[in-house]
């Protein structure tokens, strides 16, 4: 069997996180500025109070304040050792230091072996946009020719299972499901064994939403992951944690608890398309090493877009 | 765990014994300690701002209290301010003395909107209304099937309208079907959506204008970080909401944003969301959410919890047991029973202060199957075995054990802590309350764990 590239380079031009989010503001009669160009303009030197204006521009962002005071504390050092004065170059240099933290290497997902299915878990706390990502998803993937099938292990939202279904049949794709409040391994498995038997690509499983302080849904996601091991070599090939971009400093906790228990190979950053930031995952980066794959920004089919840090963090310094 | 702000601030001031004044220099240090853990907990930087020049000018020059440490009279500061922040008055429902009283309910997308109407329907029927509901999803697929089965399950009338029909529509019919059926309060659960979508927020003001509801409320997440400010500016700038719901609040967010929300729009919180399920639905009090902002814990609630969901009487009852130490193994089962009727023992032992005696038992994970457990054990036992532990010999335990199904070490394991516990209950008769009368809801510490 083919080596299946999960994120392979596009095949078509997409629109940059930069232009999407350049569109959504858009809709507004606000400007899309550069905050950081706009308080650099004509000043000479690198001062106190401009680094105090960046570091309200990157608190804002939800970077954080451990993130923040270690990357300006690290450009007042080249301040002071004066490689650094001119305030053109300070721009660049602290996203310079932002890509070198966004930048983390990632294995690519594992090779999949013949006559199995390459399974992708959804996780994340609830509301953030597990579902919806799941059905931009297999849009993506049909569209590569790939054979994709849904499994809904979202047993216990009220009608959580529909709204699966309803994207199920917008990209085409199958759906395994059971009754409310079946239990979710059962669902996977019943989804692993027929993903197999059709000889099917991708099998994206969807999962209740949870909060990562919930001990027993946190085991429950654990078993999960080990019936997947059990019924296909090496799988889940692919954890994806969806974060929603509004989420404040709680986004690290959330990404240490899931890792934990369900092993978190990547991240999604939904809703980018409003005027959160999404910068928490810059310490999530940092601390945990997890690489950002996908960027959500809107609800319809074709808003999921690949994570590039470079307009990430471009998008940063946007107002 | 981190340390909480209050630990830093008598770190920042453990010198200071001996002067009578609080100095500016500590202050000035003091209020970075107070920034940087305002910021972690998600409250806008230019909330944070203010709110510390505030606290500045209150503290320069008070007087340092014989009866506090100078960084806990700090403390008392930022945790009066807060609260004052938070609270105010009017936290109440607009009921209207024309019903239908009618509930928006508006936010962000994923913020809790649809539980939230669901929880508050069944809150209102409880309270002795007749409330309906009605969802004007019609974007998200299966809104309004997720909104109907809620219906279904809490027992309360849905208005379904057409399918193709359109929100403004479906709340005009809903309104007239309530007023027709005599419904008093209507519930119009709205599409998520951003507050910088133009014809989104049209499509609210219209129903807004059309509609006249009596409280519009903002559903914000307890996870939300700095762009808080933004939405609930635009959302209230648009349309005036009420107030404002915040949900998630059982996990560990510290709710920050509710700060900021509560700062930029003067709108107070009027009900807190704790869970997935519908009666996780609780009443706002800023003492509380102050607590948990600065990581002092919500001691209160717990209490209030305990006191709510603990029949007064059988804690009186089990009181007098101790007293005579007949505290027996049904007792214990029943115990058992009472701190499930309090919900999840994780959200309990989340609200607990993460200092001081609490410290290891919110670390302890309790794990929910345990209690089943343990419940299980018990009532595979006689009920004079129940009554007198001391004739469950070996053939005895082995048969407990095959009868609910767990191993003869589990039914010796569940036998020691009941002995534990009873000598732990002794003990605390003893020394904690020496025979004066238990505190309301102060029952907790007789959790086997
Ligand atoms: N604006 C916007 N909304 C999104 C995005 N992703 C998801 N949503 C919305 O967020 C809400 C929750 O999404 P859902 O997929 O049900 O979340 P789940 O509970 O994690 O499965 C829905 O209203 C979605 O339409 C996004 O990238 N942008
Ligand atoms: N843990 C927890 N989950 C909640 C709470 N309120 C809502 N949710 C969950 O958040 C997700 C989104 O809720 P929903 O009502 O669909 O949001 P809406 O898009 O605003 O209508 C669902 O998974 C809900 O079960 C709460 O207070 N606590
Ligand atoms: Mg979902
Ligand atoms: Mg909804």
């Amino acid at each position: 069997m083919e080596f299946i590239t999960l994120f392979g380079p596009p095949k078509k031009k997409e629109p940059t996180v930069f232009e999407k989010i350049k569109e959504a503001v858009g809709k507004t009669k606000e400007n899309f500025t550069e905050q950081l160009e706009e308080l650099l303009q004509g000043r000479k030197e690198i001062d106190a109070g401009m680094l105090a204006e960046i570091e309200a521009i990157m608190i804002g962002a939800d970077i954080g304040v451990n993130t923040t005071t270690e990357i300006l504390a690290s450009i007042r050092a080249q301040v002071s050792r004066q490689t650094l004065s001119d305030p053109t170059q300070l721009k660049n240099a602290i996203k310079e230091e932002l890509r070198r933290i966004l930048k983390v290497n990632y294995a690519p997902p594992r090779q999949v072996e013949e006559g199995n299915p390459f399974v992708l878990v959804m996780v994340g706390v609830n509301g953030v946009g597990k579902t919806t990502t799941i059905g931009k998803l297999a849009n993506r993937f049909r569209k590569d020719g790939k054979s994709v099938m849904l499994c809904a292990a979202d047993t216990f939202r009220a009608a959580a299972t529909e709204q699966l279904e309803i994207w199920a049949t917008r990209s085409d794709v199958p759906i395994v499901k059971q009754k409310a409040g079946a239990d979710p391994s059962a669902v996977l498995f019943d989804a692993l064994q027929s993903a197999k038997a059709r000889k099917i690509d991708y099998v994206i499983v969807d999962t209740a939403g949870r909060l990562h302080t919930k001990n027993n849904l946190m085991a429950e996601l654990e078993k999960m992951t080990r019936i997947a091991k059990r019924e296909v070599p090496g799988a889940p090939h692919e954890v994806l944690l969806v974060m929603d971009a509004t989420t404040g400093q709680n986004g690290l906790t959330q990404a240490k608890e899931f890792t934990k228990t369900a092993g978190v190979t990547g991240l999604v950053l939904t809703k980018l398309d409003g005027t959160a930031k999404g910068g928490v995952v810059t310490a999530i980066a940092r601390d945990l090493k997890i690489p950002i794959r996908f960027v959500g920004v809107g609800e319809k089919m074709d808003d999921l877009i690949e994570f590039s840090a470079d307009d990430f963090v471009d998008s940063l310094f946007a107002a | 765990m981190f340390e909480t702000l209050s630990d830093k601030l008598q770190k920042v001031f453990k010198n200071l014994r001996g002067e009578s004044r609080l100095s500016e220099l500590h202050i000035e240090e003091a209020l970075k300690e107070i920034r940087i853990a305002l910021l972690e907990a998600d409250v806008n930087f230019k909330v944070v701002k203010q709110f510390t020049d505030t606290v500045k000018a209150k503290a320069l020059g008070q007087e340092v209290f014989e009866s506090l440490s100078p960084g806990q009279q700090v403390v008392k500061i930022v945790r009066d301010e807060l609260v004052e922040m938070l609270g105010g008055s009017n936290v109440k429902i607009n009921f209207t003395s024309q019903p239908p009283t009618v509930l928006m309910l508006v936010g962000l997308q994923g913020s809790g909107k649809t539980t939230s109407s669901g929880k508050l329907s069944k809150w209102m029927q409880k309270n002795g209304h007749r409330p309906m509901l009605v969802s004007v999803d019609v974007y998200r697929p299966a809104a309004r099937e997720q909104l109907r089965v809620i219906a279904k399950e809490i027992g309360v009338k849905i208005y379904e309208g057409g399918p193709d029909d359109k929100p403004l529509r479906l709340c005009q019919d809903a309104l007239r079907e309530a007023r027709n059926t005599g419904h008093d309060v209507l519930i119009i659960d709205t599409a998520g959506r951003l507050h910088i979508d133009e014809s989104l927020m049209q499509e609210l003001r219209e129903i807004k204008d059309t509609v006249k509801p009596h409280e519009i409320l903002f559903v914000a997440d307890a996870m939300l970080g700095q762009d808080a400010v933004k939405s609930a500016q635009q959302f209230h700038g648009q349309l005036g909401f009420n107030g404002f719901i915040l949900t998630k609040m059982d996990g560990d967010a510290r709710g920050g944003a509710a700060l900021s929300i509560k700062h930029v729009t003067g709108q107070p919180v009027k009900f807190v969301g704790t869970g997935e399920k519908y009666d996780a639905l609780e009443l706002f009090h800023p003492d509380r959410l102050v607590s948990r902002i600065i990581g002092m814990g919500d001691i209160l609630s717990l209490i209030e919890k305990a006191e709510e969901a603990i029949d007064q009487k059988a804690a009186m009852d089990s009181l007098e047991k101790i007293r005579t130490d007949g505290f027996t193994l049904e007792d214990f089962r029943d115990q058992l029973r009472q701190v499930r009727k309090l919900g999840s023992l994780e959200s309990i032992l989340s609200l607990l202060p993460s200092i001081g005696p609490f410290k290891d038992l919110q670390k302890a994970k309790v794990d929910e199957k345990e209690i089943t457990r343990i419940e299980a054990i018990i009532n595979s036992m006689t009920p004079k075995e129940r009554r007198n532990d001391k004739i469950i010999n070996g053939s005895r335990r082995k048969r407990i054990a095959r009868g609910s199904g767990t191993s003869v070490q589990e039914v010796n394991q569940l036998l020691k802590q009941y002995a534990q516990t009873r000598q732990m209950m002794k003990n605390m008769k003893n020394t904690m309350f020496g025979g004066r009368k238990l505190p309301k809801g102060m029952k907790l510490p007789q959790m086997p764990f």
